[in-house]
């Protein structure tokens, strides 16, 4: 794992004693709130609908049991003993009082973490495969060159007032698990026909009121050009993104309406200058970052044999965990998705047994993924009856990975000011209705993501089956729509017809399975069903 | 009726216009007429207050009730943690 140094300790240090100045002039009154807003909102401090929430970020979803356990201590010490593991791969606390938050910050910051670029019209924290250095699937780790971004973009000057957010998501592997295609910049490391490494730039890609997928801008980008290219795509995005139209200001839509041809054509223009800027860094750098996430030591000569004996630990193996690089190892899923749980809510206690077994179990290491689960990246396949034991005692193993019951939903309108619609409630009717576990999995792989209004952070555009909260009249109503996808097979959800309340919308799910369930052949899962036989079947059966 | 609601500065609690103060509590909220929104900027000025806004509601049986299902919510803490006991009395659907 990275470990700051002296250089980064320095600079999240000060902007604590920065932050913790700012909050003291707030309370005593030498700023208003309209001063104190944006400086709050930079380090991560929003005010929601019931009191203060503080976003911390996990760079690229990665963390230790040591500052898992802060996390936990964090939930405790100042919030109301639980946290909200976000699509961002982040954790929201919801009831941060101000006068701690400096405080908090500086816990924080003794664990190598901070709440900086969590907010604001800047580069926002790094994601990246849940899965990172321990996929079979994987090409390279991309986490060296997450941290890499995280380094240049920390308070890049050029950038801290872009014409509005940018996420950049960087994956290593041939599947998809971080949506890159969903992003402002999404990258994924690959092998050319040299066998070099280097990356696919999709650029443009996001959801909120308009959703896109991002384009291709570079097939194959040299790692050596890596800083100035990315640089070059922001430049122009800095220059012509749209200033003047909140809702016209992502860089997909400058992307669309320039076309794709005409932004990759500047950028490479832009490029043959950021180039000579000396920005990318030396290969000593990168070796020194790249040698932190270097494999840690696994054990050789284990078995790859799994006792079985246990039926209900066998159904979870199936479920949750997923083939590791290394011989005798394994990717433990952890499911913060307990049936009538809250999607992504973990409390101290559930925390710490997590930051508990990574270290007794997992080498040290957690992440968080943008489904709003936990990821014990290297178990040995001997402890995984032990992890799942105390997982089970801590209500931490239900096997849903995946499956409906795994139910991406966003605060929505029990904690968000900007929400149409309750999401966690609707999330919670849903994973009753499909409470059986033996139904969810003949369901199989079947997505479904809430968002409680049109910014789409649940991912409601890329769920299999998406759910959008609207105001219809001052009700709570909602919008089905169906053949999203995040991953490599990405596709954005189309609206069925007319909303539904909320009970509504679950009969209309339970009629779309129905569908879905008649007309199924071999192995397909339910978008692949949509996919080939279109909405028709299944507007009858939900619209008659 | 029109009800003065914003946050606490320093706890981020949501607050209801009492009249003479700030309550935690929907059922403390008075009807503030015309002076609301002059309310609202003294209070904010002073600092007893963060970011008030004047919004619509009624006098019910259950007592001032904003019009809004946002303002309802805020008046019950979370919905889906009732557990955490802010207001769980106070009932969001509309009677
Ligand atoms: C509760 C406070 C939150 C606020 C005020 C908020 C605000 C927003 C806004 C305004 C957008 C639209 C940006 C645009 O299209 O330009 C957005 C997008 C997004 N947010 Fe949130 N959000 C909140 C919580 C969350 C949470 C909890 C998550 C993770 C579960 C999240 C993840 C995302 C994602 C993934 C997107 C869409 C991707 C994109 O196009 O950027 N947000 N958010
Ligand atoms: S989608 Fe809307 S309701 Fe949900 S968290 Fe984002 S801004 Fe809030």
């Amino acid at each position: 794992m990275y470990r700051y140094d002296e250089y980064d300790q320095a600079i999240v240090d000060a902007r604590v004693e920065e932050f913790r100045d700012q909050v003291n002039r707030r309370l005593s009154g030498e700023m208003s709130e309209d001063q104190f807003k944006p400086l709050r909102l930079m380090n991560g401090l929003y005010l929601q609908l019931h009191a203060y929430m503080l976003r911390v970020a996990v760079p690229y979803g990665t963390m230790s049991g040591k500052q898992m356990r802060m996390l936990a201590h964090i939930a405790r010490k100042y919030d109301r003993d639980y946290g909200h593991f976000t699509t961002r791969q982040n954790i929201q606390y919801n009831w941060i009082e101000l006068k701690d938050a400096a405080d908090i910050l500086a816990e924080l910051a003794t664990v190598e973490m901070h709440a900086i670029q969590t907010s604001g019209n800047c580069i926002r924290n790094i994601s990246s495969d849940q899965y990172a250095g321990a996929a079979a699937d994987e090409v390279a780790d991309p986490r060296p060159w997450a941290e890499l971004l995280r380094q240049w973009s920390t308070f890049h000057p050029e950038f801290s007032y872009l014409p509005r957010k940018f996420k950049i998501a960087v994956i290593g592997a041939e599947e998809d698990r971080a949506a890159i295609q969903l992003h402002d910049i999404g990258l994924q490391i690959r092998k050319n026909d040299a066998g070099e490494i280097g990356f696919r730039v999709f650029v443009g890609g996001g959801m909120g009121r308009t959703p896109m997928i991002g384009p291709v801008v570079r097939d194959f980008l040299p790692t050596a050009d890596f800083l100035s290219y990315i640089e070059a795509c922001l430049r122009v995005y800095n220059r012509y993104g749209r200033r003047d139209n909140l809702y016209k200001a992502r860089i997909k839509i400058l992307v669309h309406e320039i076309g794709r041809d005409e932004y990759a054509r500047q950028v490479e223009e832009e490029f043959l200058h950021t180039k000579t800027l000396g920005l990318d860094a030396p290969q000593a750098e990168v070796d020194r970052i790249a040698a932190m996430f270097a494999p840690p030591a696994f054990e050789t000569g284990l078995s790859d044999e799994i006792d079985r004996s246990d039926p209900d630990f066998a159904l979870w193996v199936d479920q949750q965990v997923k083939a590791h690089k290394a011989p005798g190892y394994a990717i433990v899923n952890i499911s913060l998705k307990p049936t009538v749980g809250i999607p992504g809510d973990a409390s101290s206690a559930q925390i710490d047994v997590m930051a508990d077994l990574a270290e007794r179990y997992g080498l040290d290491e957690l992440r968080v993924t943008h489904a709003q689960n936990i990821v014990l990246p290297h178990v040995k396949k001997a402890d995984l009856y032990a992890v799942w034991q105390a997982l089970d005692a801590a209500g931490l193993a239900t096997p849903n990975l995946d499956l409906i019951g795994d139910i991406i939903a966003c605060p929505g309108l029990d904690y968000c000011a900007l929400a149409n619609a309750r999401s966690i409630p609707l999330a919670q009717k849903i994973a009753k209705r499909f409470e059986s576990l033996d139904r969810q999995r003949d369901l199989g792989e079947l997505k479904l993501k809430i968002s409680g209004c049109i910014n789409a952070c649940g991912h409601h555009h890329a769920g299999h089956i998406g759910i959008l909260g609207v105001d219809r009249k001052g009700e709570e109503n909602y919008q089905l729509s169906f053949g999203g996808s995040a991953a490599a097979d990405t596709s954005l959800a189309k609206i069925v017809g007319p909303g539904f309340d909320e009970d509504g919308i679950v009969d209309a799910i339970e009629k779309a399975v129905g569908v879905y369930k008649t007309l199924r052949e071999g192995g397909e899962r339910f978008v692949d069903t949509y996919r080939r036989v279109g909405e028709a079947p299944f507007k009858e059966a939900i619209y008659g | 009726m029109r009800i003065v609601t914003g946050n606490d500065l320093v706890t981020g609690a949501v607050t209801w216009w009492t009249g003479n103060g700030w309550s935690v509590h929907v059922a403390d909220a008075v009807d503030a007429g015309h002076e609301a929104e002059a309310i609202a900027a003294v209070e904010e000025a002073a600092r007893r207050v963060n970011g008030p806004v004047v919004i619509e509601g009624m006098m019910t049986d259950a007592g001032p009730t904003p019009a809004h299902i946002k303002d309802r919510i805020r008046a019950s803490g979370p919905t889906c943690r009732q557990d955490l006991g802010i207001r769980p009395d106070f009932q969001i659907e509309k009677a």
